[in-house]
């Protein structure tokens, strides 16, 4: 038995040097440098205590958490419609769709720009029909299109494998019991579509709390965290106060995800 | 234990036929009267629209423009099937997998918006006519085939529905549980006194349960009748081949006589110009060689228990079928005397 263990363990040993390594180490070493600064460890309870922090690091959990919900609606509503529908142009559809997947961040702030900043394809038509320019490319509004744009293709593939895997008779059965469309959907597709919008969820959210790109492209007046940390890093060379900062970032991340899986867990469980 | 009013369905389709997007015609336009209270089973391989049909009737599927559904008279084609009452009973369960199985039992009622206490004692109703109340508060996935399917037939009976449609019910079980179900679904059916449509594939299920069998091939009704007709009157070669084992020789019939190179058949109502008798393997028994009408070998003797089923060849054609008591042992090549009783003789 002992002899047994011993041979798991050795089996085990390279994986956990690897872990360690190139996961807890320099995720330690993060934490040390967070506490590295003239205030010590006492660079955490800022992110709550200073207003400026606070403000950023809510406004990219609301921001990331609005993301998410759109694009699941998004993603779920067309994913859904482009299994169940088979049109010409359907698979050349879905591949547009899945388009984007390779563009950075940089690209999609770009393509914001062009169709809501100030030379716009938005702004100029709503000039064309009410004389006033409607420009939100460089604010939350710009960053969330941007965000939502950059999640779908992410998640959209997804939401179309678990779709086709529904059982179509489990819907009719439903009808058959006196079902309208909208309780077959919020009693049968909606639930069977759950793992894999808690998988899709949490990829779109983890993205949408820790992108860059897009939100340099747009406006470096943009208060998300990343962008934060970014200033501290770069500008103010507050080594410490990035460190802090990015540790937090990953940990609320992880947080919320794991804190939605519970919550979905047991459900999802029961859905065998 | 069931005090339900009963006020079985009639169901009428009239012209009623489906061709397919892609322009594949599954059901030719079909005409079909089926009474209240009566089970009908609609028999055919895959492929020879007894699924289509039943999908009209539930409302799964418009017919094809000109066809109409009819439930009591009154026309029905255009109702969607959440407005039609019936239940449904799939071959694959579909089951809710996110419910418990009372939970499962209990959705019809819950979308009609019944009273909590009464969906209770609606669901304990159910569960005690299916035998399954200690699998009240399992998961789906907890449950064996067997169970699945009761708990199905529960959910589709719960809400009292006018009729019953059953897909294949029992194609996923295994051959024993098949048997045990099939015999509670009978009784069941009985007791209910609801119309019930029910497709297989399989023709002991359908002369089991059904009171009249429609059998049906290639988009088009074969035949439908009572079971003992279907199977002592085929009207097709189709339904004489797909109903049991059917024996074939070839003959002339002359003078009340149907005269075959292996012997001569007395066969007084022998259709004129008959060149073909069918008749079934019990029809046949092995007799001495001086009183028999018919002479072969054996090509092959299968003992199965309570009867041997011999294979016996007269002619050019494939062997004759012939179920015999399993008494004595025949050999390879023996020659035996078949004796055919008239009564059991078709023509087609």
């Amino acid at each position: 038995m002992s002899r047994e263990s011993a041979r798991l363990f050795a089996l085990l040993l390279p994986a956990g040097v690897f872990f360690l390594a190139f996961f807890l180490l320099p995720l330690a070493r993060l934490f040390a440098i967070g506490g590295s600064g003239k205030e010590g460890f006492a660079a955490y309870a800022a992110i709550v205590s200073d207003a400026n922090y606070f403000s950023s690091l809510m406004s990219t959990l609301a921001l990331a958490a609005m993301t998410t919900i759109t694009t699941l609606v998004i993603s779920g509503i067309s994913g859904v419609f482009l299994q169940r529908h088979k049109f010409p142009g359907n698979a050349l559809l879905v591949s547009m769709l899945t388009f984007p997947l390779a563009f950075p961040g940089v690209v999609i702030g770009f393509m914001v720009i062009m169709l809501s900043g100030r030379q716009g394809l938005i702004g100029d038509i709503a000039m064309y029909l009410t004389g006033e320019k409607i420009v939100f490319a460089y604010s939350m509004a710009g960053l969330f299109m941007g965000y939502v744009y950059f999640s779908v293709p992410r998640t959209i593939l997804t939401i179309m494998a678990a779709a086709e895997k529904l059982d179509p008779r489990i819907e009719e059965a439903a009808r058959s019991l006196g079902a309208s469309t909208w309780r077959v959907v919020f009693d049968v597709i909606l639930p069977g579509l759950k793992p894999a919008f808690i998988a899709a969820g949490a990829i779109c959210f983890a993205t949408a709390m820790g992108a860059f790109g897009t939100a340099f492209t747009l406006a470096t007046r943009i208060n998300v965290l990343p962008m934060v940390i970014y200033t501290e890093f770069t500008l103010q060379a507050n080594m410490a106060m990035a460190a802090a900062l990015s540790f937090v970032l990953g940990a609320v991340t992880w947080l919320v995800l794991a804190i939605a899986r519970t919550a979905a867990g047991s459900t999802v469980a029961a859905a065998g | 234990m069931m005090t339900d009013p009963v006020q079985p369905l009639a169901i009428a389709l009239s012209r009623c036929g489906k061709t397919f997007a892609d322009g594949t015609r599954a059901l030719e336009p079909l005409d079909l009267e089926i009474k209240a209270g009566e089970t009908v089973v609609f028999l055919g391989p895959s492929g020879c629209g007894k699924t289509t049909t039943l999908r009209i009737i539930a409302g799964l599927e418009d017919p094809d423009a000109g066809g109409r559904v009819l439930f009591d008279g009154v026309d029905v084609t255009a109702q969607p099937i959440e407005q039609r009452n019936v239940g449904m009973v799939f071959q694959s369960y579909a089951l809710f997998p996110n419910m418990t199985v009372a939970e499962n039992i209990g959705y019809g009622l819950r979308v009609r918006r019944a009273k909590k206490p009464a969906i209770a004692a609606r669901v304990d109703e159910m569960l005690g006519m299916m035998r399954i109340e200690p699998l009240a508060d399992r998961r789906i996935d907890q449950l064996s085939g067997g169970q699945r399917q009761r708990v199905a037939l529960a959910r589709a009976l719960a809400v009292r529905p006018r009729a019953l449609l059953l897909d294949e019910p029992l194609t996923a079980l295994d051959a024993k549980l098949r048997d045990a179900l099939r015999l509670e679904i009978d009784e069941l059916l009985r007791r209910l006194g609801i119309t019930a449509i029910y497709v297989t594939h399989d023709q002991a299920e359908a002369m089991a349960l059904g009171d009249r069998i429609a059998v049906m091939d290639h988009g088009k009704m074969a035949q439908i009748g009572p079971p003992r007709e279907i199977y002592r009157r085929p009207a097709t070669r189709f339904v004489a081949d797909f109903i049991g084992t059917m024996n074939r020789i070839s003959g002339v019939a002359r003078g009340g006589v149907f005269v075959t190179d292996a012997g001569a058949v007395p066969w007084l109502e022998a259709p004129p110009g008959t060149t073909e008798a069918l008749f079934r393997p019990e029809d046949v028994t092995v007799v001495d060689e001086g009183q028999a009408h018919l002479k072969g070998s054996v090509v092959a003797a299968f003992f199965l228990g309570d009867r041997t089923r011999l294979f016996v060849k007269v002619d050019a054609n494939k062997p004759l079928v012939v179920e015999t008591d399993a008494r004595r042992d025949y050999a390879h090549g023996e020659t035996v005397g078949l004796r055919i009783d008239p009564r059991g003789l078709m023509a087609l």
